[in-house]
């Protein structure tokens, strides 16, 4: 945190000196580290073992907060006796699909509910759940004694039973004393009087089982009480300004604005259907007002042109027909399927994994846009890249036509920036963009005004979408203000600007263009720009920018009161039920119907909002719970297992399954996979390598290798190993290495530091080095780039890539150049097997140890 | 014995202000440093200091060096490895078997500034903060000053000629601002405030850490009694001052300048008396 996110440390160094105990868990030692009262190294991609042995911890102990698991949980609902655990089937849950490898998770699901199961569930489908809790029925049958050996209580119970203090320290190579410290830390501070924040950078994510390693930090914090309350919760800390942003107005493939679903081609061919899949008519929660948002975000597209005739335009919107996350799309270039291409402020040659493939890709293109403050690499590549020297891509006979377009930056416009607790900071121009460098907004807005210039006489179907676009931003410069305004939507009928979501109406009597931002226009003002200082208003500070949704700062804030409305304590009031003025009131906005009581309960046929109950904390969830077990919506399993990362040098010491048997794995000769144990020839590639960041560098450094100032604090490209493997290799320090994977070899000086050390794993001395991924040709500085080891091995639920470990090997002295360095590394993926006809086998259970 | 080149003082006055406001100081807290290098960077963006060169040292984290010409703030990094692993029997002892010291180093304005007091033209002079500044417009590039500081901060430019250093910034404290450095520290390492009200901060600061069992925590620089009268920028330090790269007993290189002048005076007058007494002599 220290090392990537500095400005956020200051509060972890200020609660320090009001005497919090600090603990740093991390492959290697960082700037964190040293700042930390107690450091603990810990094998890359264990975290769910590590994470699980805490909740094995709680669990033997009965340290959760049982009044709060049992009312906010679904810990006592009783799971179906169909479903067998990854104990039962040797790292497999039931319903596992070798053939496709994927899950029916129809036996994952309550006890008495029918599942109708699609088969084959696309990629990234769970993504559409993000905030929709995935649909379950209301009334499923509860032991509240937490006896029944099928409740939840007990699955994840016996689920973690085995991850045991001894498996974390010969999994994780954590010492048994430093993990119980860690497990009595957050205990003792969790419960009535006090709370635990857990808070990641989001390298946590870029894993093969990212989603399951938040979801085991998710499990704590229920089990813990530390959910909806204040000085709780899961926190991301962003890797750039405004990613939250990103997702809630988004630019992933599979959503539109506000979490409503991109439509799927087969699934929603109508307006109907796609509404019905978001709202599930005859449940409970919020979704059941779906219709509302999806009607006003069309109004807002599409203006006048959207009536209830054309079903709001509906046929005008994009379908999606599988997967076309990032990674696809790269080796879609590469196949030619894609023919043109965005970039803006993205630097994929460098910043993404497995970056020959992206920069192959993106020489297969007629048009590329690149839209930064630099000639980046990614604009560079056809001249300056790597293939450029092996001669894989020829200059002269690249296909690729580049624009390049200056960008101006974030101090060179305004706009708004949307931070991790979903909180919406307006900021200023302050100077004008230097030369003909434009802002996203003028550089769209004139694009759109352009095509549609073009478009104008057009009678082809395909057309009417663009024809039909609201476009009015204002004259030659738009206005950022109108836009946050169009977001923020209309009563169409009087033209004022919408409060809340709740106003929004089916009828097409209303707009807005991102349903969960409604209200930061409230009034006609510009919430988002509202500095009122801390010292003025409450502690929660809610006149300070705008959070989404309703300007709630935290959550589910409903479960920081007890199931009768009454805070925990004084100490952690927050939100409470004022049983005079019959409402809700506190110091947050209340995350509940304001004057619902807690001893609210719906009646059998009440769905919707009016089946949500007074003590239904978590009022997106389609049970009103937080859920310890997922009976459905993930793709990977019910709950987090320990599996290996794709490449491991061991075997899975829990269970014949080695890695997460759905990951997303192209299995192509263009992205080969290092082999990993039960597979032979892992000993060819015998150390593990992470990579992060440098607080002196940006990303893939489009930001910061043309600074002088930042450049000169890290002028090169290096790798940190520990002294036991500068000596097991022959490395000395400064002197030059390379590393190689079955994808490239690079070349970085070497820096010997006992901030690396070798961890015991299994009986085994392991070794870890690390990398920073900051460098590519272009700038002041230049160097190799560590995402060019990395393979595409993907998370299943959200296609986010495995980049955080891989195994490698290292040699001293530099790598070879020219068609040298093919030979070179074709010739490591001999020696491993990594020959045409070969494939990484998928499941492993059952397999003797290789 | 005190004197305007030696002991303790109170610098601007003594340099002839009337009125002078409140000796400012800096006093960094190496205990919180995360090593952000936040300071390095915006004192060069503030300054207009060049860039120092796109050198990878190896020395840690720091690929700096150390203090120069054109760099004014200087991050150090200092990786501890783990000591002898014997058990000293000492049950209950919670001390980590490695530590990675981090400290941004800068000018300490020192009560009695050799660099200042040896500058024959004037270009360096004492303001009414009690800061020592040195005016690049008056500069000649002697180098004198280079060889009189203590701690080795001030450094002539290559290429250029001149000495240049940190001026605690001060075309922003006259405004009321704070100095770049101490503005942009994320976790109030580097803390820029009244030279009296900082050095009881750290006095404070420096009995929490002791009671917190981090007893190598101590202060440098702070003591109007050490043989620079008390540097204007103090350090916590959680180390010898030697393991940070600082002279442990730093003397202001003029403090016997009095001395010495008394001696070459009498060295003069006892030359002359010999040459007398020889003249005298030849008479006889």
């Amino acid at each position: 945190m220290a090392e990537a996110h500095p400005v956020g440390f200051q509060w972890v160094v200020e609660a320090k000196n009001r005497g919090a105990k600090v603990i740093h868990v991390d492959p290697r030692f960082t700037r964190t580290s040293a700042l930390a009262h107690t450091y603990v190294p810990v094998r890359a991609g264990t975290d769910i073992a590590f994470l699980g042995g805490v909740i094995n911890y709680i669990l033997s102990n009965e340290k959760d907060f049982r009044e709060y698991v049992l009312a906010y949980t679904n810990a006592s609902t009783i799971v179906s006796e169909d479903f067998r655990d990854t104990e039962d089937l040797d790292g497999l849950f039931s319903g596992y699909d070798p053939e496709t490898n994927t899950y029916n998770s129809d036996s994952w699901t309550y006890d008495g509910v029918e599942q109708h199961h699609e088969p084959h569930p696309d990629t990234a489908e769970p993504m559409r759940h993000e905030s929709h809790g995935a649909p379950v029925p209301k009334d499923t049958p509860k032991d509240p004694t937490l006896q029944h050996p099928r409740c939840v209580y007990q699955v994840l119970k016996r689920h973690y039973a085995r991850y045991t203090p001894e498996v974390v320290e010969r999994l994780c190579g954590v010492p048994r004393q430093a993990f119980l410290e860690v497990c009595e830390a957050w205990t003792a501070n969790s419960g009535r009087e006090r709370t635990t924040a857990l808070v990641y950078s989001v390298g946590w994510t870029q894993h093969s089982v990212g989603v399951q390693y938040i979801r085991t930090g998710a499990i704590i914090q229920l089990l813990l009480g530390n959910m909806g309350r204040p000085g709780g919760g899961v926190l991301a800390l962003r890797g750039h300004a405004s990613i939250q942003g990103s997702t809630d107005i988004p630019t992933l493939f599979n959503l539109l604005p506000g979490y409503l679903p991109m439509p799927n081609h087969e699934k929603h061919e109508t307006f109907r259907q796609w509404v019905d899949a978001i709202r599930h008519p005859g449940q409970k929660g919020f979704w059941s007002n779906a219709e509302s948002y999806a009607v006003s975000l069309l109004k807002a597209y599409f203006g006048a042109a959207a009536t209830e005739e054309n079903d709001w335009g509906y046929d005008w919107l994009p379908r999606v027909t599988g997967d076309h996350g990032t990674y696809r799309q790269a080796l879609d270039m590469i196949d030619g399927k894609i023919k043109g291409y965005f970039l803006l402020g993205q630097n994929p040659a460098v910043g993404s994994a497995h970056g020959r493939a992206q920069r192959l890709g993106m020489a297969n293109l007629d048009w590329l846009v690149v839209r930064d403050l630099y000639l980046i690499e990614s604009a560079t590549f056809w001249k300056g890249g790597p293939e450029a020297a092996t001669g894989e891509i020829v200059p002269e006979q690249c296909r690729t036509e580049v624009f390049f377009m200056p960008a101006a930056a974030h101090a060179e416009k305004e706009g708004t920036f949307t931070q991790t607790q979903r909180m919406l900071q307006w900021r200023e121009k302050a100077v004008e963009p230097p030369g003909d460098a434009r802002s996203e907004l003028w550089f769209f807005y004139h694009l759109g005004k352009r095509i549609r210039e073009r478009l104008a006489d057009s009678t082809l179907p395909r057309d009417q979408g663009i024809k039909n676009l609201t476009w009015e931003y204002g004259g030659e410069e738009p206005d950022a203000e109108l836009v946050l305004k169009e977001i923020n939507g209309y009563d169409l009928t009087t033209g004022k600007l919408l409060s809340t979501f709740n106003e929004m109406r089916p009828d097409g009597t209303t707009s807005g263009g991102c349903w969960i931002y409604t209200g930061v226009f409230k009034d006609g003002v510009n919430q988002a720009a509202r500095r009122k200082p801390g010292r003025e208003q409450n502690f929660v500070a809610p006149e300070w920018g705008w959070a989404w949704p309703a300007n709630r700062r935290t959550l589910y804030n409903r479960a920081s009161a007890d199931p009768e409305g009454n805070p925990w304590s004084q100490r952690k009031a927050y939100v409470w039920w004022d049983a005079e003025k019959g409402e809700w009131t506190g110091e947050d906005v209340p995350d509940f119907e304001k004057t619902k009581p807690p001893s609210y309960r719906p009646g059998p046929d009440d769905t919707g909002v009016a089946a949500i109950a007074g003590d239904d904390a978590f009022i997106m969830q389609g049970d009103g719970k937080g859920w310890l077990f997922a009976p459905s919506g993930l793709i990977d399993g019910p709950m987090p297992t320990h599996y290996e990362p794709a490449e491991s040098t061991i075997r899975n010491p829990l269970y014949g399954q080695q890695a997460n048997p759905t990951r997303k794995v192209y299995d192509r000769e263009d992205n080969p996979t290092n082999p990993s144990p039960p597979e032979r020839h892992s000993e060819v590639f015998p150390y593990v390598f992470s990579t992060s960041r440098l607080t002196e560098h940006h990303t893939a450094g489009g930001m910061s290798r043309q600074l002088a100032y930042l450049s000169e604090l890290q002028p090169e490209m290096f790798v940190e190993v520990s002294p036991a493997l500068a000596a097991e290799r022959g490395l000395t320090h400064l002197g030059w290495a390379h590393i190689v994977t079955a994808r490239a070899a690079i070349e970085a000086r070497v820096l010997v530091t006992e901030r690396l050390r070798p961890l015991r794993i299994d009986g085994r001395t392991i070794h870890q080095l690390w990398l920073p991924y900051h460098w590519g040709s272009e700038g002041l500085v230049t160097g190799d780039s560590a995402n060019d080891l990395i393979g595409i091995t993907l998370d299943p639920n959200v296609l986010i890539q495995e980049s955080k470990v891989g195994t490698c090997d290292i040699q001293p002295g530099r790598r070879p150049i020219g068609k040298a360095l093919l030979a070179y590394v074709e010739e490591y993926r001999r020696r491993a097997g990594l020959i045409p006809g070969h494939h990484t086998p998928i499941v492993t259970t059952g397999d003797a140890d290789g | 014995m005190a004197n305007s080149l030696y002991g303790p003082l109170d610098p601007a006055p003594d340099a002839g202000y009337v009125d002078a406001p409140p000796r400012m100081g800096f006093f960094t807290d190496t205990s919180v440093c995360i090593g952000c290098k936040a300071c390095e960077v915006a004192c060069k963006e503030w300054n207009a200091v060049p860039d120092d060169g796109f050198d990878l040292l190896g020395q840690s984290y720091d690929n700096t060096g150390g203090l120069s010409a054109n760099s004014w703030r200087h991050v150090a990094f200092i990786e501890q490895p783990r000591p002898d692993p014997v058990f000293l029997g000492m049950p209950g002892q919670d001390k980590p078997d490695f530590r990675w010291l981090m400290m941004s180093n800068v000018c300490k304005h020192c009560t009695h500034a050799g660099c200042l007091d040896v500058c024959p033209t004037g270009a360096l002079f004492r303001t009414e903060f009690g800061t020592v500044v040195v005016q690049e417009d008056v500069c000649n590039g002697c180098g004198y000053c280079v060889a009189a500081c203590p701690y080795g901060v001030i450094d002539r430019r290559e290429g250029d000629g001149r000495a240049w250093k940190c001026t605690m910034c001060y075309d922003r404290i006259g405004d009321g601002l704070t100095p770049a450095c101490a503005q942009a520290c994320p976790t109030e390492s580097i803390q820029y405030g009244e030279l009296d009200v900082l050095r009881e901060a750290a006095a404070e600061r420096v009995a929490k850490l002791h009671a917190e069992g981090v007893e190598s925590a101590r202060l440098y620089g702070h003591s109007e009694e050490d043989g620079v009268g008390g540097d204007g920028a103090f350090f916590l330090l959680l180390d010898e001052p030697e393991v940070y790269g600082l002279p442990p007993d730093p003397v202001v290189t003029t403090k016997d300048l009095p001395d010495m002048w008394k001696r070459a005076g009498l060295a003069a007058l006892t030359m002359a008396a010999s040459v007398a007494v020889a003249f005298l002599g030849r008479r006889r």
